[in-house]
């Protein structure tokens, strides 16, 4: 704002003011960039440091002389991680890819139709916006137990469908009322089934569906509590359940500990890389709110 | 078929078949068991694992039985005091990191990608790495603080009982600062240029302009930081259960509401699980986290105006 506001009498003092009127705020959002970084790089670094340089130097970065993969080694030796990666990898996509078509079609259907109840509907599906499903769980397990679900993938796709449901379907249909009704009233005309109309919607809301896809994706895959309490067998275990025994047993080994945060931390940085502009337009936009 | 046609209008079944999905996973795996839950609270069971009526006793026990009842108010009272602190220190530099963000200018992308790093990432990887970092045999905290003269002030803060909650509540606000940041952003950058202009120009100065301008404007997305913060708080488990295990230590400093409610469901070393106390436990989590709800709803969003920008 301050470089496109009407040019004044550049005086000195008036340049010097503005000279550090625009350094401050760099100076502040740097230095807590560093701050934010900092132990996500201290961790990175030192996994790739033999013990003792990891203790005598732990501000260096590793040389020929401190290179060492000794924790690496360990960690694919003694943890399942590849297991438990794929664990989570199939639960993150399957109840994502439920929670978008399950949502879209239930938004669809609040948006599109008039119907007695449609408003309570839509009241009772957005309870689960603001209360936590962690507050069933006492429920959710006995139920687990009941369905034989306890211990199994299915059981965690289901638990996470039921809580991405209510925001997916609240803004959708926000968005899914947007689609002008000339264009699905001319598809009717045309002869197609309500379905067919839906398949026609559904590519309309495709930055809806990024979006929310996005920030679904991530609480699931980062989730401890579920996994904790309905799967942990080690059959089931995903990535951070896994990463989380895992460091518990190892505690004290250190090249270990910080090669298994590492392999934990780089898929989802790498994820969040390449997909932050997307994510945070879709904030700014106004997509999530 | 032809009982279809006689009718008026054909039943739209399309509707049902839309519906049905959403309706029944959320209502099976998650109204019903939380009002299970619920439910539950009122009960007690025998050792053969029948239900049976209790009315409040549970709730009674745990208010006032001495082995529940110090838990109970200790966990309720730590969490205030996690909220407290997201509220005083998370919420704020959210809003300055995301004042500044909105003064646009060279490297805003940058430093809006690094600032959200944090939070993207698992509770269990941000614990398990600030108690490297903060730990005095690894020495990094110490040795950062003896570069800058301050060395002497340096203390195992996680393993006191008097700093504990506060470093992980401050470890909590590290990471998930860029909430608050990127919410406040996105409204901050709504604003419309012609009304900072319009003041500018009548010679307001940044602060006063931000403050009796833009503040007031931004005040629902104050509202809907403050409930995201309140609900994520008192629900909160992972990061003390990772960094302080579910007995919450030192001598229980770190309980909040979510570890107390794990350990009176599963149970820890000497004590066996209880599920209708844990029952309970969620209970009062959940009356608390309504409580909250509607105050934001009630009190909160009518009396705030909503300005169309």
């Amino acid at each position: 704002m301050s470089d496109s506001s009407p040019v004044r009498t550049a005086t000195f003092t008036y340049r010097l003011r503005r000279f550090f009127g625009s350094l401050a705020p760099h100076l502040v959002l740097a230095g807590y960039s560093v701050f934010a970084l900092f132990p996500i790089f201290m961790i990175l670094i030192n996994s790739f440091k033999t013990r003792k340089a990891i203790f005598g130097a732990p501000f260096e970065l590793p040389n020929a002389q401190t290179f060492s993969l000794i924790g690496y080694e360990t960690v694919t030796k003694r943890a399942n991680f590849a297991q438990y990666f794929i664990n989570s990898t199939i639960v993150t996509i399957g109840a994502l890819l439920l929670i978008l078509l399950i949502g879209a079609m239930a938004a669809y259907a609040l948006s599109e139709y008039r119907f007695p109840g449609n408003a309570l509907l839509g009241l009772y599906l957005s309870i689960g916006i603001m209360i936590p499903i962690r507050l069933g769980t006492v429920g959710i397990l006995r139920l687990m137990v009941g369905l034989n679900l306890v211990n199994t993938l299915a059981g965690l796709i289901l638990v996470y469908i039921a809580q991405g449901l209510p925001l997916t379907i609240f803004i959708l249909s926000q968005f899914m009322r947007q689609v002008p009704r000339e264009l699905k009233d001319a598809a009717r005309i045309d002869g197609a089934s309500e379905y067919r109309i839906f398949m026609l919607v559904l590519p309309l809301v495709r930055p809806a569906l990024g979006a929310i896809g996005i920030f679904t994706m991530i609480p699931i895959w980062n989730d401890l509590w579920f996994p904790l309490i309905i799967s942990p067998s080690a059959k089931t275990a995903t990535i951070t359940l896994g990463v989380q025994q895992f460091l518990g047993q190892f505690v004290s080994d250190w090249n270990a500990v910080l090669s298994s945060l590492t392999l934990a931390m780089v898929p989802i940085l790498i994820f969040y890389i390449v997909f932050s502009g997307q994510m945070i337009r879709s904030i700014t936009a106004g997509a999530i709110k | 078929m032809s009982q279809a046609i006689r009718r008026k209008k054909v039943f739209p079944w399309h509707i049902v078949v839309f519906l049905a999905p959403a309706v029944i996973i959320y209502s099976v795996f998650m109204v019903f068991p939380l009002l299970n839950s619920l439910r539950l609270s009122f009960f007690g069971f025998t050792p053969d694992n029948k239900e049976f009526f209790v009315g409040f006793q549970n709730y009674v026990k745990l208010f006032t039985d001495s082995t529940y009842a110090p838990r109970f108010w200790g966990a309720l009272k730590n969490n205030f005091v996690f909220f407290a602190i997201h509220m005083l220190v998370q919420n704020p530099i959210g809003l300055l990191l995301a004042a500044l963000l909105a003064g646009g200018g060279r490297g805003r992308n940058f430093y809006r990608t690094i600032l959200f790093m944090p939070t993207v990432l698992s509770v269990v990887i941000i614990g398990f790495i600030w108690q490297l970092i903060l730990n005095p045999l690894w020495g990094v905290t110490e040795g950062l603080m003896k570069m800058v003269g301050l060395g002497s002030l340096f203390k195992p803060w996680l393993g006191l009982p008097e700093s504990a909650l506060i470093a992980v509540s401050l470890i909590s606000v590290w990471q998930f600062v860029g909430i608050p940041m990127i919410l406040f952003y996105a409204a901050l950058i709504g604003i419309p240029e012609e009304l900072i202009e319009a003041a500018t120009v009548d010679g307001a100065s940044r602060w006063h302009s931000f403050w009796h301008i833009k503040f007031p404007l931004i005040l629902p997305t104050v509202g809907i930081v403050a409930i995201l913060t309140f609900v994520g708080n008192f629900n909160a488990f992972d990061l003390i259960y990772t960094m302080k295990g579910a007995n919450a230590g030192p001598e229980f400093s770190t309980d909040i509401m979510g570890t107390l409610f794990y350990r009176t469901f599963f149970g820890q070393q000497l004590q066996l699980g209880n599920p209708a106390m844990g029952a309970t436990v969620a209970a009062m989590m959940f009356l608390i986290i309504l409580t909250g709800v509607l105050i934001y709803m009630f009190l909160w969003q009518r009396r705030v105006t909503t300005y169309e920008l």
